[in-house]
């Protein structure tokens, strides 16, 4: 060791007066200066050289023009200057492929090279060096190299196959390399294991669906092994790999997690994380009853206080993660409230998160001492923090009621400080306090009042004006309040705008007599002067409402507002269980998923939470929804929502965003748009709500005066928002909505026994499938398939509910489509649906409604909704769906049709690999409705003559040829005639999926 | 993966860049430049995504080092990975400072060639990384074969922080038990927060490759021995600590990665093969039962619109027989303050101006004593609304003893090869206790 650091010393000494010269030569005639050196014939000098043209590079200068005079010194004796010239080349090889190929000879010189160190460094830098011709000349050295007798040589060729496979994947498949690196999982050295491990996992990345990590038991068992041996950058490699496992019971899982365990107390950070991960995602599968599940949650909350004593960048990506945990398991750290404390010294971005996380933990165990310590950052510097802070006393009076009246004084504490971000946020945050609580702080709105004119941001404005509107009966000079506002409407902003047409509209609804000439001109205003179509769809709305009926009007306006929730920001289940699985990542850093900021399809697949064992408790027991709703220890309220159109227009007086609700993405497309023109207004049929169904009514009634209808429906074109309700808004019920018998899930089970045990061949269902994913619906997980049962359609639908709080008021919808399919009665959810559970519904269907051409044929554009809003996704039926009963053709008539419809008609297909003999293929068919009108048989060669009938009277003919002699042939062909011959195509279709199941 | 790293100066020049991927390009050192480095506001995050490419960075004096990346890596990996490169880094040259940068700068790619590899952190132990970064690169020449595969075996062994072959005349160990104190208290004397957080820190010069256990006065353990009604012999008061409390209740700990982390879970023993020199052995954390080493009493009065009174009263809170040294409390003062006139009974105050507070140092101070500042302050009178947010006073000190209660009751030492017992190792053992953030808000 000595010599080692004696060494260092001298070259320290020698070194000051060499090596940062090289960072300051900027003279004229430099390259050519350097050219001249490095052929010099003296070592040193070239060596000089070398580092200058490093640095060069370093500092951003173009030094490619000396490729062939470095290359020339790579030939040495002298570590320190190969690995010099190895710099470089990685550097511009790829700008000068054709010189580079000259180093090739020393690279494969160097691999078998009797020092481990040197044969290492030859094909380390190798697999650096992007350009193909060199590339062709690393595959044997390398395969050699992954079977080195020494260890290091073993571990730097392990990664080396992930660089190649970033070059040239389909190389390294070819040449089998993968294969070498599955079994140096093995290897006896841990480093060359974890090193393999990670090059594994990220070749699996790019090939999702490859089945190249195979993880089983027994290579877990190494992993496990290597895990407590090999250096903490590879634990970590390890813990990250092992997350993607799905263990196959709880106790395989709970095995698993008493191995991970002691890497808690290990000093890396990042090694504690990914423990933290591997334990988080295998918890899923333990049965909450063990003993060791309570073990397991109290051995997690001291590792992540202990985060928080780390370097500052740490604490920040700690805090993230924590953030999550809290968020997907609150019972762990809820007695740690004190260490999230803000210190003084603290960087901002820490106190953000810490901040955060207070709020979130934050019960009426420790109200007292967290509202103080509120207090105390509210009088900070940072603007941002003492903003976040003020909201975070609102977000406490809202979430722990006892200590309301509390934060409501610190509150007007702080608005006494007259400084202006905090008097703005306090209003912001106070508005929201008088909506959980009405009529309780009312007292002080004069204080309120007071600071009118200090408001100078949107949301403080629009918050101020809510309470002005809301209140208006005990504001002696609402009016003149509002009015002033009044003046400058045009340069407010739309949130502004829009508060204040409500405002003035329920101060009219209150005091009618004074105010007639305020509404006028905001109506007028908002209406006539405005380009927002928002703004000008809402005017007109309560115009109408005014005129025709001020009672109505008074329903709708003054209605009673939904609950706001008590938890913000938080993260939707489905992407918080999927940030869970990225701890200690970027992801989880962001709070995104991957997908949303890497490029391309590397590692961006979802991964999920494993199901716990005994997977069918979904429906029973929600018990993972029960997790998450405490955090709140109380049922989650209403979720408020800028995105959410249909409450927006029951209650026309949506509060303004009462928090960083994030502004929820529409799912919505263009085209689903017309369709739902009529559809929706049917769906509000349903609402019980007496001002909705109010509100409908007075929208089909006569036309104010003041407005055509034609203006109308040329506005609301403009405005999807509105659009939706609006549009064509004369509708009735549809047919037989109502009418239908109630079909529940209980009963659709019912039908579905019947159809397998009654009827030998049935017709084949298709096995569910997810057609609207909970990411897009807000929570609501719709999955389905169709049937035909008895001669009727049935579209069978589960409802799965992924949010955390109630759903009901289901309504579905068809778009127009090929077949006319339209319910046949209304969806008929057992609700309301409760967290977590899934409710499974058959829904009978029609073929009568209206028809249009789909693009595919067999598409069908679904609406739902429910009490959060409406949700649009688009399906496909199997034709045979469509496939009536009585297609069976008369022998006579099918010959003639068979003839009468012109060859072009034909269509031939090939049905391959299909095992059956031409009865068992006929039965299969008659399942579904395919008739076999006459059979004959030509050599080896059963023909069948089938017939089908489509629900539009349609007639379909075909011939299935099936060969007999011989077993090995088993194609089938198929060929459909049809005088519609768009259809052949998806009977082809439904030949391959019935015979195939 | 790790993309690219890059270590700028503080103007934002590029003094070390080293692409792993080709998913990094050249733009991607201007773009951390300006937007972070050049950004007019003050950093509001150590991970910045820019066109999505994700900078990780962190501030050494006014060096910047970044690790730059386009994929979904393991974030708390990488901060880890940049603290040990700085590790590594002040290991073999000393301060990282833009000029030891440059002088080394060959030297610090040969480190990177070697700890990174297409984004991978490799051994980064210095110890190893010491046999064969020389720098000197005739070297290689001169290894022998026995040599060079004892590095390699090192470098990718179990166990990497040691190579084997050391010898020393006399086997020494020294230990150090370092804690900082912290605490945020109210003006009322309340204690909002407190906690302790520890570190034992060794110095090793034994031969061999020896076999170490060590043991404390933790909690758990004590208590089981005292269930099984043995006493451990051996470890009672070997190396000292005999007084104070008996156990102490420790939250959380971590470990260096030599100590066997799965001995640790099952029966709480720690035991381990040392690196050779200096480390950290373990890191630990309490809450319960501190002993606080000082109170501080602040009154503030504000007398009118342009006077403070300010009086300060600290009192030591440990054995009379202990020594407190180099304790400095610091008074924050208002931005418009124009003058101050302070009195103490002890030591020396001085108003900053520059530091907007009042230092007050006091040289040594024995337990159960107090002492006492008083100070007026006059203002300028502002118009500025706002209010003077009063930051909260500060103390640093040092004292001769664990506040936590930890005390080691023994370290052993076994060495089967070579012919030296426990008996003949010599041990060392002390306890510092400082002041981490130690605040009283006034």
């Amino acid at each position: 060791m000595e010599w080692a650091s004696q060494l260092c010393e001298n070259r320290g000494l020698g070194s000051k007066m060499t090596d940062s010269k090289y960072f300051t030569t900027t003279k004229k005639g430099e390259i050519f200066e350097l050219k001249a050196e490095l052929n010099s014939d003296k070592k040193e000098k070239k060596k000089e050289a070398v580092k200058k043209v490093i640095a060069s590079m370093t500092v951003g200068k173009d030094v490619s023009a000396l490729f062939p005079d470095v290359v020339n010194c790579m030939q040495t004796d002298n570590l320190e200057l190969k690995k010099l010239v190895y710099l470089y080349l990685m550097n511009y090889a790829k700008s000068q492929p054709d010189m580079a190929i000259m180093a090739v000879n020393t690279f494969v010189k160097d691999c078998e090279d009797p020092n481990p160190l040197i044969r290492a460094l030859a094909v380390r830098t190798m697999g650096c060096i992007r350009v193909d011709k060199i590339t062709e000349y690393l595959c044997e050295p390398l395969r050699k190299c992954l079977k080195d007798e020494d260890p290091y040589v073993r571990k730097t060729a392990a990664v080396c196959v992930a660089k190649l496979h970033d070059i040239n994947a389909q190389l390294v498949e070819d040449q089998g390399f993968l294969d070498t690196l599955k079994d140096l999982i093995s290897d006896s050295n841990p480093m060359v294991v974890a090193n393999a491990v990670a090059a594994l996992s990220e070749i699996a990345e790019s090939h999702p669906n490859s089945n190249l990590l195979d993880l089983n038991p027994q290579t877990i068992n190494k992993l496990l092994t290597a895990l407590n041996e090999c250096t903490e950058w590879g634990q970590i490699f390890i813990l990250d790999c092992l997350a993607n496992y799905t263990p196959r019971d709880d106790r395989e899982s709970q095995s698993i997690c008493e191995r991970v365990t002691p890497r808690l107390s290990h000093a890396n950070s990042a090694v504690v994380l990914s423990a933290v991960k591997v334990l988080m995602k295998f918890m899923e599968m333990l049965p909450k009853d063990l003993d060791y599940y309570g073990t397991l949650l109290k051995k997690l909350a001291p590792p992540l206080v202990t985060l928080l004593s780390a370097e500052p960048e740490l604490q920040y990506v700690a805090l993230r993660n924590i953030n999550l945990i809290v968020q997907k398991r609150p019972e762990i750290l809820k007695h740690e409230m004190k260490v999230f404390f803000v210190k003084y010294n603290d960087p901002i971005y820490v106190k953000l998160e810490k901040l955060d996380i207070m709020i979130r933990l934050a019960s009426q165990a420790n109200i007292a001492q967290v509202l103080a310590e509120l207090k105390e950052y509210a009088t900070e510097v940072d603007v941002d923090f003492v903003r976040k802070a003020v909201r975070a006393i609102g977000r406490c009076a809202i979430k722990v009621e006892q200590s309301a009246e509390r934060c409501v004084s610190t509150l007007l504490d702080l608005i006494q400080t007259k400084v202006n971000y905090v008097v703005q946020e306090a209003i912001v945050v106070i508005k929201d306090i008088f909506r959980k609580y009405p009529n309780k702080y009312e007292s002080v709105i004069a204080t309120l009042c007071e600071n009118l004119d200090s408001l100078d941001e949107p949301e403080a404005r629009a918050a101020m004006i809510w309470i002005v509107g809301e209140y208006a009966e005990r504001i002696d000079n609402a009016d003149e309040l509002l009015e002033s506002f009044l003046e400058g409407f045009h340069d407010e902003s739309t949130q502004v705008q829009l508060q204040l047409l409500t405002a003035i509209v329920k101060l009219f609804l209150k005091k009618p007599t004074e105010t007639q000439e305020l509404v006028q001109q905001v109506l007028s205003l908002a209406t006539q002067d405005s380009d927002n179509p928002d703004l000008r769809d809402r005017g007109y709305i309560y115009w109408r409402l005014l005129s025709t009926d001020p009672v109505a009007a008074k329903e709708v306006v003054l209605a009673e507002k939904p609950l706001i929730s008590e938890e913000t920001d938080l993260i939707e289940p489905t992407l918080l269980d999927e940030l869970i699985c990225h701890i200690g990542t970027l992801a989880s850093v962001y709070h995104k998923p991957p997908s949303a900021f890497v490029e391309g399809g590397r590692g961006v697949q979802h991964k999920r939470l494993p199901a716990r064992a005994g997977s069918g408790e979904s429906a029973e027991s929600p018990d993972v929804g029960q997790a998450v709703s405490a955090v709140s220890d109380a049922p989650p309220a209403v979720i408020p929502s800028q995105g959410d159109l249909l409450g927006d227009l029951l209650n026309l007086d949506l509060a303004p965003p009462t928090s960083n609700v994030p502004p929820v993405p529409s799912s919505m497309q263009m085209g689903a748009m017309d369709l739902l023109g009529g559809g929706l207004d049917s769906l509000m049929g349903d609402e019980s709500e007496t001002s909705a169904s109010h509100y409908r009514t007075e929208v089909q009634s006569p036309q104010p005066p003041e407005c055509s209808e034609r203006e109308l429906g040329g506005d609301v074109g403009g405005s999807p928002a509105m659009g939706v309700s609006l549009g064509g808004a004369p509708v009735g019920m549809p047919a037989g909505l109502g009418a239908a018998p109630a079909v529940g899930g209980g009963l659709g089970d019912l039908f579905d026994l019947g159809g397998g045990v009654g009827v030998t061949a049935g017709s084949y269902i298709p096995p569910k499938t997810v057609w609207l994913p909970a990411m897009k619906a807000k929570g609501l997980e719709i999955s389905g398939t169709f049937a035909r049962r008895s001669g009727v359609i049935h579209m069978d639908l589960s409802f799965t509910n992924k949010a955390m709080s109630v759903m009901t008021d289901f309504a579905i919808q068809f778009n127009k489509n090929s077949f006319g399919l339209a319910p046949a009665g209304p969806l008929q959810v057992l609700t309301p649906l409760s967290p977590n559970q899934t409710v499974d519904v058959s829904l009978p269907l029609s073929t009568t409604g209206p028809v249009m051409k789909m693009e595919p044929l067999n598409n069908l554009q679904v609406a739902v909704k429910n009490n959060i809003d409406v949700f649009y996704f688009s399906c496909q039926y199997p034709i045979s769906l469509l496939f009536v009963e009585d297609g069976k053709m008369d022998r006579q008539v099918f010959l003639a049709t068979w003839k009468d419809i012109p060859s072009e008609n034909e269509a031939q297909f090939q049905i391959k690999d299909c095992h059956l003999n031409s009865d068992a293929a006929s039965n299969k068919l008659q399942g579904s409705n395919i008739f076999t009108v006459a059979k004959r048989t030509v050599d080896t060669q059963d023909m069948l003559y089938q017939s089908v009938k489509l629900t539009n009277g349609i007639w379909m003919l075909a011939e299935l040829r099936i060969q007999t002699g011989n077993p090995n042939s088993t194609d089938l062909e198929l060929s459909v005639k049809c005088r519609a011959p768009e259809v052949s195509q998806y009977v082809y279709q439904c030949y391959e999926l019935i015979l195939r199941n | 993966m790790i993309g690219g790293l890059f270590i700028y100066n503080h103007k934002g020049e590029v003094l070390i860049s080293r692409v792993y991927r080709d998913d990094i390009g050249r733009n991607a050192v201007d773009a951390f430049r300006v937007n972070v480095i050049h950004a007019r506001q003050q950093v509001r995050s150590p991970v910045t995504n820019i066109a999505r490419t994700s900078f990780f960075h962190v501030k050494r004096s006014n060096i910047w080092l970044a690790a730059v990346t386009k994929q979904n890596v393991n974030a708390a990996m990488v901060f880890e990975f940049l603290y040990k490169m700085c590790d590594v880094m002040t290991a073999y040259f000393g301060k990282i400072s833009e000029e030891n940068i440059k002088n080394n700068f060959v030297l610090i790619y040969e480190l990177l060639d070697e700890i990174l590899d297409f984004g991978y952190p490799q051994n980064s132990e210095t110890g190893a990384l010491k046999t064969f970064i020389t720098q000197q690169g005739i070297k290689s020449q001169l290894q022998t074969k026995e040599e060079q595969s004892q590095i390699t075996s090192q470098v990718t062994g179990q166990i990497g922080w040691r190579r084997e072959g050391i010898k020393y005349r006399r086997n020494e160990l020294f230990l150090d038990v370092l804690e900082s104190v912290n605490l945020l208290m109210s003006p009322q004397g309340q204690v909002l927060s407190a906690h302790v957080s520890g570190r034992v820190v060794m110095k090793s010069y034994l031969s061999g490759m020896p076999e170490c256990k060590f043991g404390m006065n933790d909690k758990i353990v004590i208590d089981k021995q005292g269930k099984g009604g043995t006493t451990d012999e051996a470890g009672k008061s070997e190396l000292g600590g005999s007084s104070g409390k008996q156990s102490i209740a420790i939250d959380d700990c971590t470990f260096h990665q030599c100590v066997r982390l799965s001995k640790f879970d099952s029966e709480r023993s720690i035991s381990f093969i040392p690196p050779d020199g200096e480390y950290e052995l373990m890191r630990y954390r309490t809450t319960k039962d501190i002993i606080l080493p000082f109170r501080v009493i602040p009154l503030v009065r504000e007398v009118g619109r342009t006077k403070l009174e300010v009086k300060v009263v600290i009192k030591s809170n440990f054995k009379p027989s202990l020594l407190a040294q180099k304790i400095e409390v610091r008074i924050p003062t208002p931005l418009n303050t124009s003058g101050v006139q302070v009195i103490c009974m002890k030591g020396k105050a001085k108003y900053k101006a520059s530091e907007n507070a009042i230092v007050w140092k006091i040289k040594r101070m024995a337990g159960m004593k107090e002492s006492q500042i008083s100070a007026e302050i006059e203002l300028l009178p502002t118009n500025d609304k706002k209010k003077w947010a009063r930051p909260p006073i500060s103390m640093n000190f040092e004292v001769p003893f664990a506040p936590s209660g930890l005390k080691v009751r023994y370290l052993k030492v076994f060495e089967p090869k070579l012919n030296y017992s426990d008996h003949d190792v010599i041990k060392w053992v002390r306890y510092i206790g400082r002041s981490g953030i130690y605040e009283t808000r006034c």
